[in-house]
């Protein structure tokens, strides 16, 4: 269940509150998310929309670890991640999240085995298990047998196919994908949608997605609208209206 | 090491860019263990010194000569232990550019004073018996193919002028590599029988030994002073000081190679820290990608520096692999033409420590640079 009202449980995988942002620019400061409230239970598909500039990749990056709000808090499956030093934030980082660019972001020099393997350097896990859990990872997304290829050899759905295997490889607590489809043509994005509500209702996995294409948005279990730095649910009848659009 | 295959790989990148910067290091080194062993050639004399070694030549300059009569004299002085006397021929073996140095030796008295230039007993008693006899340095002995009998001619301009025969009785060996191989000695009074009337019972300097190395200082200042407001005063110092005022005629070769290798290396820092820094650039969003995905900013500067590290550790190791076979290779082109050139170890290790310390250097700003950076920031520029 996802709430943007601040009126949430203590149960909540995911729970932020009276989230700011602001930035500084040329002196003048620009308030990216003003008191934003969310409430992401295990299991769930969360699109966040928006115009460009709105703040969506902010709240992910915020929710990611990899920036601190100016205020509020973010509670990540009992850990209050606001306010961890910069190192218990990585180590965070490494166990909680797993990370979907739009541009892929693999390691060009490292085939698709080595680039899935690449969180898995950050435990203790010995060469044997590490082969194990990349060799299954890659299986999930459908890329066992590309496993020895380079990224160029790779198609883009393919590559984005990489970077899901390396976001689920060390099992996060949730997914951040930001624009996961925004580099890819309309069959490849529908493969990767596909594959991503796979991982929510085969695998259990908690996924919240940035996204500007409506299309890709009405996959999720609930599309959220940034506007004026808060946070106001879809309705039903826009997503209706999104499919059946996509459909004709 | 399981991060061995990124920073392998990461590495390989650009291979003729890796190529280049290698190559960088290698010419670096080679270049500094070279000039390390011509700075080492030019000091050896200093090096080799006998601690209780003085040498007596004129005040005024080495190329005047002193009376034979001062030795009796210098060895009524408390604390001298022996005393020999050389004299510069300056002869040529068949051609000019077979140079090396012949010296007109006391035999009484030489293997005292030089007790580290070695010659077999039989050899040597030989030669004392033999006024025409000579000794030669095992080197020389080799680049000429001499063997023991063999007859010697030597032309000289000095001393009359004509070509003087020899006939080689020994061959001494250093007891330390460092040790000068290229001499040729002989006689003294086969010398005295031949010069000019005008300059006979005259020699080119002393070389004594005092009884112990405190000595030195207090035996140099007695015969200095024992000699002074006479018509050929002398200047005493320790071999040491001999040998490196000798060096100081070529220049300051000290400052020079000190100089040349301060801007080698001040150059490949910045050829190297460059590329570090365009290599560091260019993955900008992958070392943000590390980052985000938990690696620590810690790991990011080690990666870095593992490459810069990797990169100095091939050069150096080519660089000074190259100084190993090229110096003997060279040592044996210039045979006698510069003193002996020998790669030490010293340089080897000094020379190791240098490229490791300008890997880190060039890797440890642009390294630093990718901690600090913030993911955020970075992933934007993508």
């Amino acid at each position: 269940m996802v709430r943007v009202d601040g009126n949430g449980g203590s149960q909540s995988l995911i729970r932020v509150r009276g989230l700011n942002k602001t930035y500084s620019r040329g002196g003048e400061k620009i308030q990216v998310l003003q008191g934003l409230n969310l409430d992401v239970d295990k299991g769930d598909f969360v699109a966040f929309m928006g115009p460009s500039g709105s703040g969506k990749t902010t709240l992910l990056n915020l929710l990611g670890g990899l920036d601190v709000p100016s205020a509020g808090s973010i509670t990540v499956a009992g850990d209050e991640i606001t306010h961890m030093s910069g190192s218990k934030l990585t180590q965070w980082r490494a166990r909680h999240v797993g990370f979907i660019f739009q541009m892929y972001n693999l390691i060009p020099v490292l085939t698709a085995y080595q680039n899935v393997e690449l969180p898995l350097l950050l435990t203790k896990l010995s060469g044997s298990e590490r082969r194990k859990h990349v060799e299954t990872a890659l299986g999930v997304v459908g890329l066992a047998d590309r496993m020895r290829l380079y990224p160029r050899q790779l198609s883009g759905g393919q590559e984005q196919r990489v970077t899901i295997a390396r976001a689920i490889v060390s099992d996060p607590t949730f997914l951040l994908c930001d624009e996961p489809t925004g580099d890819l043509d309309r069959k490849s994005a529908d493969e990767i949608m596909a594959l991503i509500e796979e991982l929510v209702a085969k695998y259990g996995k908690t996924v919240l997605m940035v996204t500007h294409d409506p299309v890709v948005a009405a996959r999720a279990h609930t599309t959220l609208h940034l506007e004026k730095g808060v946070l106001v649910e879809g309705t039903a009848s826009s997503r209706q209206s999104v499919l059946a659009g996509g459909a004709a | 090491m399981k991060f061995r295959r990124l920073i392998l790989a990461n590495l390989f990148r650009k291979k003729i860019r890796l190529i280049l910067t290698i190559g960088s290091f290698a010419v670096a080194l080679f270049l500094f263990a070279f000039l390390g062993v011509v700075r080492g050639a030019f000091n050896r004399g200093a090096d080799v010194a006998g601690a209780d070694r003085l040498v007596v030549i004129d005040r005024v300059s080495i190329i005047n000569l002193i009376p034979l009569k001062y030795r009796d004299q210098i060895l009524q002085i408390p604390g001298v232990k022996c005393i020999t006397h050389n004299n510069w021929f300056g002869g040529v073996y068949q051609d000019e550019k077979n140079f090396f140095p012949q010296f007109v030796i006391d035999p009484e008295n030489q293997r005292q004073v030089f007790p580290e230039l070695v010659v077999p007993d039989d050899q040597w008693n030989n030669f004392v018996k033999d006024r025409q006899g000579a000794i030669a340095g095992a080197r020389t002995a080799e680049r000429f193919h001499w063997k023991i009998g063999d007859r010697i001619p030597i032309k000289t301009t000095l001393y009359g002028g004509g070509s003087w025969e020899f006939i080689l009785d020994g061959i001494y060996h250093g007891q330390r590599p460092e040790n000068d191989e290229t001499q040729f000695w002989f006689q003294w009074d086969y010398f005295e029988e031949r010069i000019p009337q005008a300059i006979k019972g005259q020699i080119g300097w002393y070389v004594l030994r005092v009884n112990s190395p405190d000595d030195a200082v207090r035996v140099a200042k007695a015969i200095d002073a024992k000699f002074a407001n006479s018509p050929n005063e002398t200047k005493t110092e320790t071999e040491s000081a001999f040998a490196a005022g000798w060096v100081k005629q070529f220049g300051n070769i000290q400052f020079l190679i000190l100089t040349i290798g301060s801007v080698v290396f001040f150059t490949l820092l910045l050829v190297t820290g460059n590329t570090m820094a365009i290599s560091v650039r260019e993955r900008t969003s992958e070392l943000a990608v590390l980052k985000a995905i938990g690696f620590s900013g810690r790991a990011v500067l080690f990666f870095i520096l593992a490459e810069s590290l990797v990169i100095a550790l091939a050069g150096g190791v080519l660089g000074l692999s190259l100084a190993l076979l090229a110096v003997p290779a060279l040592a044996k082109a210039l045979n006698g033409m510069l003193p002996q050139l020998v790669l030490e170890p010293s340089i080897l290790v000094v020379g190791l420590f240098a490229a490791l310390a300008v890997g880190i250097a060039s890797g440890i700003l642009p390294g630093l640079g990718a901690m600090r950076m913030r993911v955020v920031n970075a992933l934007r520029r993508v």
